[in-house]
């Protein structure tokens, strides 16, 4: 039996307005389980709005997703919101954090909505692993620099185990240091938990990590309409 | 968890909150204050008399002669003859009287003078009679019986000295310091004008506002322990027990066209009902505004959490990037509502309960109003349970447009 694909995409299309073109139309897209992707392509291509789908926070207008063999695409917005808790971690540009809230909070809250139950040995494990301290636990998310945020995003998108780890244009806030050290804790992190990961960036520099490139443009036969 | 997160997001924003706080705070105490006071005042009106059939005086609107004989406000506009009083007395049916008489204070409370007969058939609350907590009733002319308010107030024992003032009024520049008045009793606290006021004989009373040589000789012959012969004078309204409760219209009548002497007789329970109409209306406007100023509140708290949507547009994001659905958020916003009135309600009701506790003294005082400062009763658990519920649905607006935002919410914008 072959293995099932993490992701299956058929025939996807979305558009923002009924009358406007498809922004997003890809014909056939299969991603294998523990496979890690690099997708690029300039800013403004709609690679946001492919994520956005994948992650069920949009619904396609036409055409079918399958996350991990389940047809997302289907789901009722409850059970899509409950499935991405669950089965999918979500690493963005930056405020990935709700600043008022400690960064242990900030973890354990994303344990709340997936309803796993994670005891503090493997969130202190976890944080090590990213190289920060566990004394940063009770500093509110809005005390910590851009890179330590940045960590603790990967820590929380992590912390349920998820399948599928969306990791969009994550660096753009950091300086090419942390750059290169968040790259490198990202990528040895996804493969020790054996996460399937979509890394998102316009940056072509960042290609050097990954094995697997995909040109968006290429495989995304919509057209952004010009007003990004 | 979710409370958690509304608290803590409450907390990040606290200077609007603050404020918001101090607003609900005020309107929610407001809005208990009114309701409290009105049905205490409706209590503390209705205790005030029972047991009086009839009360008489000198010819005005009922509402009057129950407020100057019973509640001690305002002043009698006539007085009512001493021959009309002994005829009516005479009546058979009459089976008791306490003639009154009002015009002199003593440091701010109001004297009356008065016969002993008051202090055996005065009745107030459920018909309870007036009792002493130490001393009796005045047995000769210069005696003095005073509530329980004004002997804490003075801490007067039996044996002191007062003297009274001419008019009624904090500051009186006419003193009756020539009359040595004497305090024989005091009267245990009943809630109601009586612990206010001091009593002293009739007699008494008389004696002070005749001249100066003539009180003169009347205190000489007092303090020689001689009988003193006192001219009767007018008296500003008696109080009528009669022998049975049917007489009372009968004898209203006779005494309402009584062709010697203008005079009224009124039915407590009718003229206090009356009174109570007509500041019972201003009360039911007083809730009215009260309750507008708690919508005008709370629309204030919903317009809080609206404006703040905007900034919140990155939690909401990351609220749904990790698996919360927009009712969540639409929870959340309901939770931060609601926790924002529900302190306040809880603060408020701390305010007016201090409050109480500090002008209670002051309000029976000053106004006869006699306020239980015990406001946890179910009508104030009903108001808060108001509270919550207009909360509620004022909330709605804002959690709907973060409902409506957290929707098309994007994972990255």
């Amino acid at each position: 039996m072959p293995p099932v694909p993490a992701v299956q995409v058929t025939d996807l299309c979305y558009t923002y307005s009924q009358s406007a073109q498809f922004v997003i139309d890809i014909k056939d897209w299969t991603l294998n389980k523990g496979e890690g992707i690099f997708l690029y392509g300039p800013s403004g291509c709609g690679k946001s709005t492919l994520l956005n789908l994948l992650a069920g926070v949009l619904k396609p207008t036409a055409g079918e997703i399958r996350l991990l063999g389940e047809d997302f695409s289907k789901l009722k917005n409850r059970q899509r919101d409950k499935f991405r808790a669950q089965h999918i971690g979500v690493v963005f540009q930056q405020f990935n954090l709700i600043h008022y809230l400690s960064v242990l909070d900030n973890l354990l809250l994303a344990t709340k909505f997936s309803g796993t139950r994670v005891n503090k040995d493997e969130i202190s494990h976890l944080v090590t692993e990213l190289q920060l301290s566990v004394d940063i636990f009770n500093r509110k998310a809005s005390q910590l620099s851009v890179g330590q945020q940045q960590r603790v995003a990967i820590a929380r998108a992590l912390i349920n185990k998820p399948e599928l780890l969306i990791v969009d244009e994550p660096t753009s806030a950091l300086d090419e240091d942390a750059r290169d050290s968040f790259m490198q804790l990202l990528v040895s992190l996804t493969q020790t938990f054996g996460c399937t990961l979509i890394f998102v960036s316009h940056d072509k520099t960042l290609a050097k990590y990954f094995h697997t490139r995909v040109n968006f443009t290429e495989l995304n036969q919509g057209v952004m309409p010009n007003v990004s | 968890m979710l409370v958690k997160l509304a608290f803590e997001s409450l907390k990040s924003r606290s200077s609007s909150v603050i404020l918001t706080l101090l607003s609900i705070i005020i309107s929610v105490a407001l809005l208990i204050t009114v309701e409290h006071v009105r049905l205490e005042a409706k209590n503390s009106f209705n205790r005030t008399i029972s047991g009086v059939d009839l009360i008489v005086g000198a010819r005005t609107g009922q509402i009057n002669v129950l407020l100057y004989s019973v509640f001690r406000v305002g002043s009698a506009s006539n007085v009512m003859s001493w021959e009309s009083y002994q005829e009516l007395k005479s009546n058979p049916m009459v089976a008791w009287s306490a003639p009154i008489s009002l015009g002199d204070s003593h440091h701010g409370h109001s004297v009356i003078g008065t016969t002993k007969d008051y202090f055996e058939h005065y009745k107030y609350g459920n018909k309870q009679p007036l009792t002493f907590s130490s001393g009796d009733v005045f047995n000769d002319i210069f005696g003095a019986v005073v509530g329980a308010d004004v002997a804490a107030e003075n801490n007067y024992k039996v044996g002191d000295k007062i003297v009274l003032s001419h008019g009624t009024g904090h500051v009186s520049f006419s003193h009756h310091d020539q009359a040595p008045f004497h305090v024989t009793g005091i009267l245990k606290s009943t809630g109601t004008p009586v612990d206010q006021t001091i009593h002293v004989s009739l007699q008494g009373l008389n004696a002070v506002h005749l001249s100066k040589t003539a009180l003169s000789k009347v205190v000489e012959a007092y303090n020689n322990k001689q009988h003193v012969d006192l001219p009767e004078s007018g008296i500003n309204a008696v109080f009528l027990g009669l022998s049975s409760p049917i007489a009372s219209l009968q004898i209203q009548r006779k005494v309402n066209t009584y062709e010697k002497e203008a005079l009224s007789a009124i039915i407590p329970g009718v003229a206090l009902n009356e009174l109570w109409q007509l500041i019972g209306m201003v009360e039911n406007l007083l809730l009215v505004i009260a309750f507008m100023i708690l919508i005008a509140s709370i629309l204030g708290l919903s317009t809080m959490l609206l404006a703040s949507m905007r900034e919140r547009h990155h939690e909401f994001a990351v609220l749904r990037a990790i698996g919360a659905g927009p009712l969540v958020i639409f929870g959340m916003i309901q939770i931060e509502a609601l926790l924002l009135a529900f302190t306040g309600a809880v603060l408020a009701l701390l305010v007016v309960w201090l409050g109480l506790h500090l002008s209670s003294s002051y309000l029976s005082e000053h106004f006869g109003l006699f306020i239980d400062t015990n406001i946890f009763h179910a009508n104030t658990f009903i108001l808060f349970a108001i509270v919550m519920l207009v909360t509620c649905f004022i909330a709605f607006i804002p959690a709907i447009s973060a409902y409506r935002t957290a929707l098309h919410t994007g994972l990255s914008k």
